[in-house]
């Protein structure tokens, strides 16, 4: 992740693979934890699975300054125009990690009270399922939304049945998937 | 089982229940007035003021001369210094509940009685804001009431109905 | 104007109108009464012969002098979606209102329409810094209903998961308040630490958080090989480290200045306001269900309660800070004391066969079925049981009618009732004592809106 898979150097690289390095290099989060997931997303800028070597430790409190939306827990009905106001207010280019059971789907609330999947009300770019998910695969999901802001795949905000424009093949790298920093405790 | 305590009003139907000291079924003029006397009786702390709704269980055991509703509000008391612990469960009413709200003897009931209006729709006269606190305020319906159906959107791939 | 702006604009309006609360907001004056305005500054106690003092309401405060703000509920400091209505004059905050809400999930709701098995799964996720000890306040409540001893190893097993999962909220608090007053280190040291307890948890259970560990009629796993070892690493390691944080935090002058004499909440206030806790015994009053009202074997163990005596805020740091070291202390005699036996109840009716039984025996199939399927039937009854978690006490009333599903389940949050505290804490108090107020009051918006 560093600059030698830039494959050129400043000089002859090309403004969008500079551009789109750089966005995925320091993608900022916007604060937005919700529920128990918040908790484990705190956990992932924690000391044991770090979120700063990603550039990404800086959970900016304005919605203006940040980059990526991670809803972390469930949305209750009185939360929903809340969150559309937050998502409304970041700039342009954004995302949305939709993280957890509750925020993808409604998971284990199937009733009244829980929007059942937050993409009802935002567009979500990558999903990441467990309740909660492990910081492991919060890590996973962020990688993937990295993979797909590097080869471009996510350029902008797409209206509803719009065909995808991609100005070359997408890209089959897949990220690794991180190893677990520790199974039990260590001794 | 202890006794209640002097002040009490006459005629309130005392029995042991599970896991508490006495277990106390006022009539809605009566509430009030018995609180009342626990608190000068030593009850210092209100814990909890719930709601239920015995639409689908009417049924349930009653002691003698306990006129059975819909509604019904638990009260529990806890007294730190004799260790004891009292239940209080007033039988709210049919179609309009309504009890009196102990806000004046325990301001901490204040959000409880709250909640119990926004889910069950039990009014508390004397309660100083009675608004919903924990649906949206322009919401229509009391959620846990037997009659407001759960919510559930039906899932794709779903057969089976098992306990859910 | 570009049709995309007037959409904009539009839409702007309609999600203000959308967010506004109306009567559960804060007011201006002018439209609150007096009942309710003398709440809000927090001189709610009537106590006997005790009249409101007009001169503490500033009734005659025009609209014009003070300022309605809003925090929240999307808010970096307010753990959670919280949203205060405060009133400031100045730089100093006169009335406020807590508007919750947010997290609203109809818990209980969702509880009716679950087995007891499942149950677990629905009220570990209300407080989700100690999913062990609401799952065991549930799970006893149940017990009480059914009327079925649990085994002596699950106890232990129980009360030392527990007292674990004291230590692991514990430090989520120390490192929050630690964040919220700007010592941004101690996040990640109590964070550090916390995953070792979580390690543990993750072997012991499967998961790290929301475990669904403690079911009715015992816990749901033994615990592994080797528990011993990894415990007495836990103990060691965050028990030195307790001492570290006491350097950092402790005598260090600004943070005393933010805490010491900040917030002070009364006795008598406390238990009107039916706060239980840390919150209460930081007034000096030494209330704590293991120590009055034990329950699982605490009867059995040695440990301190903690008391502080100001009932400011940093009494309140102090005793977490404490209850740490004393839950450790239990956590070793767990260690020393753990019985041998079963795990969870061998009733047959209420516990699942074990996995390998069901290919051997036809009856064990069967139970397996019913009791995966219907569920085990609890007898009509209604109880309400409470333990004590680290916000203070957590309650379960379980109304049950005969079949697999309770009738009604409502979980007194201690939050909640805590959450009432707020506008006589901060009334008074600088904006900045506001963040340091909602941080030693530690709700867990989980289990405030259910």
């Amino acid at each position: 992740m560093a600059l030698e898979d830039l494959q050129h150097n400043f000089l002859t690289g090309r403004v969008e693979d500079l551009v789109r390095w750089a966005r995925r290099a320091s993608v900022w989060p916007a604060s937005f934890g919700l529920a128990c997931c918040a908790i484990e997303m705190m956990a992932t800028g924690g000391a044991d699975f770090d979120l700063a070597r990603f550039g990404m430790e800086v959970f900016r409190n304005s919605p203006r300054q940040a980059d990526l939306m991670i809803v972390a827990g469930r949305v209750s009905q009185k939360m929903a125009p809340v969150l559309r106001q937050v998502y409304d207010q970041m700039m342009e280019p954004k995302w949305v990690i939709s993280m957890g059971v509750c925020a993808s789907t409604g998971g284990l609330f199937n009733n009244y009270a829980i929007v059942q999947g937050v993409d009802q009300i935002v567009p979500v770019d990558v999903y990441a399922p467990g309740c909660p998910p492990s910081p492991e695969t919060l890590m996973h999901a962020i990688l993937t939304l990295h993979e797909q802001i590097r080869t471009g795949e996510i350029m902008k905000r797409r209206s509803a049945g719009e065909p995808i424009h991609l100005d070359h093949e997408p890209s089959l790298w897949t990220p690794e998937v991180p190893v677990a920093v520790r199974v039990g405790t260590p001794k | 089982m202890i006794p209640l305590p002097p002040t009490a009003p006459p005629g309130v139907i005392a029995v042991d229940g599970l896991a508490t000291d006495v277990m106390c079924f006022p009539t809605r003029d009566q509430y009030y007035a018995l609180v009342k006397s626990f608190k000068d009786d030593g009850f210092e702390m209100c814990v909890d003021v719930c709601g239920v709704d015995y639409l689908e269980h009417p049924e349930r055991e009653l002691p003698e001369g306990v006129v059975a509703t819909r509604f019904e509000v638990v009260t529990n008391l806890l007294s730190l210094f004799k260790r004891q612990r009292v239940r209080i469960r007033v039988q709210a009413g049919d179609d309009a509940p309504e009890v009196d709200s102990l806000f004046t003897l325990y301001p901490g009931t204040e959000a409880l009685e709250r909640e119990t209006f926004d889910m069950f729709g039990v009014l508390f006269t004397n309660h100083p804001d009675l608004t919903r606190i924990l649906m949206p305020e322009e919401w229509e319906g009391h959620p846990l009431r037997k009659d407001y159906g759960i919510g559930k959107v039906p899932v794709q791939f779903k057969e089976s109905p098992g306990p859910r | 104007m570009t049709d995309s702006t007037v959409r904009t604009a539009e839409r702007l309006e309609m999600l203000a109108v959308e967010t506004s609360e109306g009567a559960q907001e804060l007011q201006r004056r002018a439209e609150t009464g007096t009942d309710e305005l003398g709440r809000e500054v927090g001189a709610v106690l009537r106590l006997p012969g005790l009249t409101l003092d007009p001169q503490s309401v500033d009734f005659d405060r025009r609209d014009d002098e003070t300022m309605i703000i809003n925090m929240g509920p999307s808010h970096p400091s307010t753990h959670g979606v919280l949203r205060l209505m405060l009133e400031l004059d100045g730089e100093y905050v006169l009335r406020t209102k807590p508007v919750i809400g947010y997290l609203h999930t109809g818990m209980e709701k969702t509880g009716e329409a679950l087995s007891y098995i499942q149950g677990a799964t629905n009220v570990t996720r209300m407080d989700y810094l100690s999913p062990v000890i609401n799952e065991l306040g549930y799970s006893m409540a149940v017990e009480k209903l059914l009327d079925i001893e649990v085994p002596e190893r699950a106890t232990w097993i129980r009360m030392m998961m527990s007292e674990l999962n004291r230590i692991s909220s514990h430090l989520v608090w120390m490192a929050t308040n630690g964040m919220d007053l700007g010592a941004s280190s101690m996040m990640i040291y109590g964070l550090r630490e916390r995953e070792l307890i979580l390690a543990f948890f993750e072997k012991t259970a499967g998961l790290r958080m929301n475990l669904n560990y403690v079911r009715p009629g015992g816990v749901a796993a033994d615990l592994p090989d080797g528990w011993r070892d990894d415990v007495l690493v836990i103990c060691d390691t965050i028990y030195a480290r307790t001492f570290e944080y006491d350097e950092l935090l402790t005598g260090q002058p600004i943070f005393r200045g933010r805490m010491v004499g900040v917030a002070p909440l009364a006795a008598e206030e406390a238990l009107a306001l039916g706060v239980t806790g840390p919150l209460l015994r930081s007034t000096g009053v030494a209330w704590d269900l293991r120590r009055s009202m034990p329950y699982l074997a605490y009867d059995q163990v040695e440990f301190d309660v903690i008391v502080g005596t100001y009932g400011d805020n940093f009494d309140r740091y102090a005793i977490r800070l404490n209850e740490i070291r004393e839950s450790i202390r239990i956590v070793r005699q767990c260690i020393e004391m753990m019985p041998a036996g079963d795990y969870r109840s061998q009733d047959p009716k209420v516990t699942p066969p074990p996995r390998a039984r069901i290919g051997e025996s036809m009856e064990a199939l069967i139970h397996h079925f019913k009791l995966f399927t219907e569920g085990f039937h609890v007898p009509q009854g209604e109880v309400y049981s409470a333990v004590e978690s680290p916000r203070g006490e957590l309650g379960c009333y379980l109304v049950s009618d005969g079949g697999p599903k309770p009738y009604r389940i409502h979980v007194r949050a201690p939050s909640f009732v805590n959450l009432q505290a707020i506008s006589l804490l901060m009334r008074g108090g600088s904006m900045s004592d506001t963040i340091t107020v909602i941080s030693t009051i530690d709700p867990i918006m989980g289990e405030v809106d259910r």
